[in-house]
């Protein structure tokens, strides 16, 4: 699961992790007593449908403003750590 | 100056009594004398206050002021502010400036605001005492070794010490109301879309509200008239029109039938604020409302299902916090891989809880999973929403108390998720049904504060503020101040 969530939990951790996980599992477990027969799921509050907008580009590039922020920017390009296949 | 309401800190202001200027320099010497002992503020923007009082100033003398020209509020570091610091309470965002503003915060800065900084929270939004921030807890103005109730509590506690005027809040499963109640305030959540979530920083979409707290009903209805309204740049927003909240609040509102569903007054609600909001109920009635028993059947559910909607949906917005383009990038991750990197950054970056809900999240959402949990929460969050608008077919306010205890000590609740998560039992509801809700203080048990929690259908903001506003002019808990570090003087 912490690789799907692409988040390490150091074996410092673990045991805290899995005990705390397991308790809030069981108090959500106590969804599977209520009969939810033809019972249509809610997404979200608004009962009303996505709202559109025309095709027409409103942004404009910006990118020095945003990368201000990046720990590893060259050439305006993202650095990350190599891939692994 | 500062016991004042905003509401009387705007006519104040209009008629020069007071000058912006005076106002932004007397509040931040308050934030800086009595901060340190309360962690309500993860940064004071000194500098720009000054400059946007003095803006507000000129305005004021040229008669073309803005309605809130020159008050004095704060943003929770949640609300993305351009050229500041937005952290989200968290070290992730530690080294985050935002190069954008919140449609909120351009908002309430064209409305005049004067922003005085950036509140403290829990992690994320991911709490309901302000422990969890990266920053250390946020405490109560009322006893500094209990929480103000969190996520929004540094707004909560600023509010209460009146060290501003009014502080925005996010409201996922009760952060507005909780910490309004437990820091003796008033805390508004509207409806769902009615204020615009462009800028707020995601945790559950679905269940995200922006809002506000301050001292009263009529400070929350001004400075809501000022944050609501349709925003194309926010897909859930309502294109509806903002009625003027602050003239509404002295219309009739003699035929209001509140409901009061009696299974809320069970062993799980403390005494003491039993004993408070049945007094307020009581109040209402004497100031002219009707009470009813109503029934929410399903009320019992709202935890779970939450605990599976929430962290799901919180799995999903939190996954852009990689390390890439923005936040937090592991040292250690250096000369690693990728997926290394990924793990690392987002294992030192977050807090525990906040990994505990991505991980619940993961979990939920996982195949094999999914049916049980997610897909059945969303059912069962149907049927709670059914609930209440069953309830309102015979009522036109469902009432009940905000919070089932007053404020807790720091550290009580830390060690066990589930009884932390239980302070929201009142209030997410509200959230899940995406109704318009408000907690107002109505008492105090053993010196610490009770709220008297308020919820109405959707888009009823006017009746709701109306009817909360009628309670505060029948009753004063509202004035009370904070007496610890005599935060009245």
């Amino acid at each position: 699961m912490c690789r799907l969530a692409r988040l390490e939990v150091t074996a410092g951790e673990i045991a805290d992790v899995q005990t705390k996980l397991s308790s809030i599992v069981a108090m959500v477990d106590q969804l599977q007593a209520i009969d939810t027969h033809g019972v249509t799921p809610m997404a979200h509050p608004l009962d009303r449908p996505q709202r559109l907008r025309g095709d027409e580009v409103t942004d404009q590039d910006a990118h020095e403003l945003y990368q201000r922020n990046a720990p590893r920017v060259e050439s305006d390009l993202y650095l990350v750590p190599k891939v692994i296949e | 100056m500062h016991t004042r309401t905003l509401a009387q800190l705007v006519q104040d202001l209009r008629a020069r009594r007071v000058s912006a200027t005076e106002l932004t320099k007397h509040f931040l010497a308050r934030i800086e004398r009595f901060d340190p002992a309360l962690n309500a503020f993860v940064t004071v923007t000194a500098e720009q206050a000054l400059a946007q009082a003095a803006d507000a100033d000129r305005k004021l003398a040229a008669g073309d002021a803005p309605p809130l020209a020159g008050v004095p509020i704060a943003h929770k570091d949640i609300f993305c502010t351009a050229g500041v610091k937005t952290s989200c309470g968290s070290r992730m965002l530690d080294n985050f400036v935002s190069p954008y503003d919140a449609t909120v915060v351009a908002k309430l800065g064209a409305a005049g605001c004067v922003m005085l900084g950036k509140t403290n929270m829990d992690e994320f939004a991911m709490g309901s005492s302000s422990e969890t921030s990266y920053y250390g807890p946020v405490k109560n103005p009322w006893d500094h070794a209990l929480v103000p109730g969190g996520s929004s509590g540094g707004s909560a506690a600023a509010v209460a010490a009146r060290l501003v005027c009014a502080g925005t809040g996010t409201d996922t499963g009760g952060s507005i109301r909780q910490p309004a109640a437990l820091s003796g305030i008033t805390g508004l959540k509207p409806t769902y879309g009615r204020v615009s979530r462009y800028g707020m920083i995601a945790f559950a979409s679905s269940l995200d509200h922006g809002g506000v707290l301050a001292q009263t009903a009529e400070d929350c209805a001004l400075v809501l008239e000022a944050m609501a309204g349709f925003d194309p740049r926010d897909s859930t927003s309502l294109d509806e029109p903002v009625p003027p909240y602050g003239r509404l609040l002295d219309e009739p509102w003699d035929g209001v039938t509140i409901g009061v569903p009696e299974s809320f007054f069970d062993d799980g609600l403390e005494a003491g604020t039993a004993a408070a909001v049945r007094a307020a109920l009581k109040d209402l009635e004497k100031a002219g409302a009707k009470l009813k028993t109503v029934e929410l059947p399903n009320m019992h559910m709202s935890v779970p299902v939450y605990y599976v909607v929430a962290p799901a949906e919180a799995s999903s917005n939190l996954s852009r916090y990689d390390g890439i383009r923005f936040g937090y990038r592991s040292p250690s991750a250096d000369g690693e891989d990728l997926l290394t990197m990924y793990m690392r950054t987002r294992g030192e970056g977050f807090g525990a809880e906040v990994k505990r809900r991505i991980l619940t999240g993961t979990y939920v959402l996982s195949a094999g999973y999914f049916d049980a949990y997610y897909l059945q929460a969303q059912k069962v969050r149907k049927l709670i929403s059914d609930d209440f608008a069953r309830a309102f077919r015979d009522c036109d306010i469902v009432a009940g108390p905000t919070a089932p205890s007053p404020a807790f000590r720091i550290g009580d609740k830390t060690d066990d998720p589930v009884q932390m998560y239980l302070n929201d039992i009142y209030t997410i509801g509200a959230d899940l049904a995406g109704l318009p809700a408000i907690s107002v203080p109505c008492g105090f048990v053993r010196g610490l504060p009770v709220g008297l929690h308020l919820v109405s259908p959707p888009l009823t903001e006017a009746k709701l503020l109306t009817t909360a506003h009628r309670y505060q002019r029948a009753t004063d808990w509202h004035t009370r101040v904070p007496a610890a570090a005599e935060y009245a003087q």
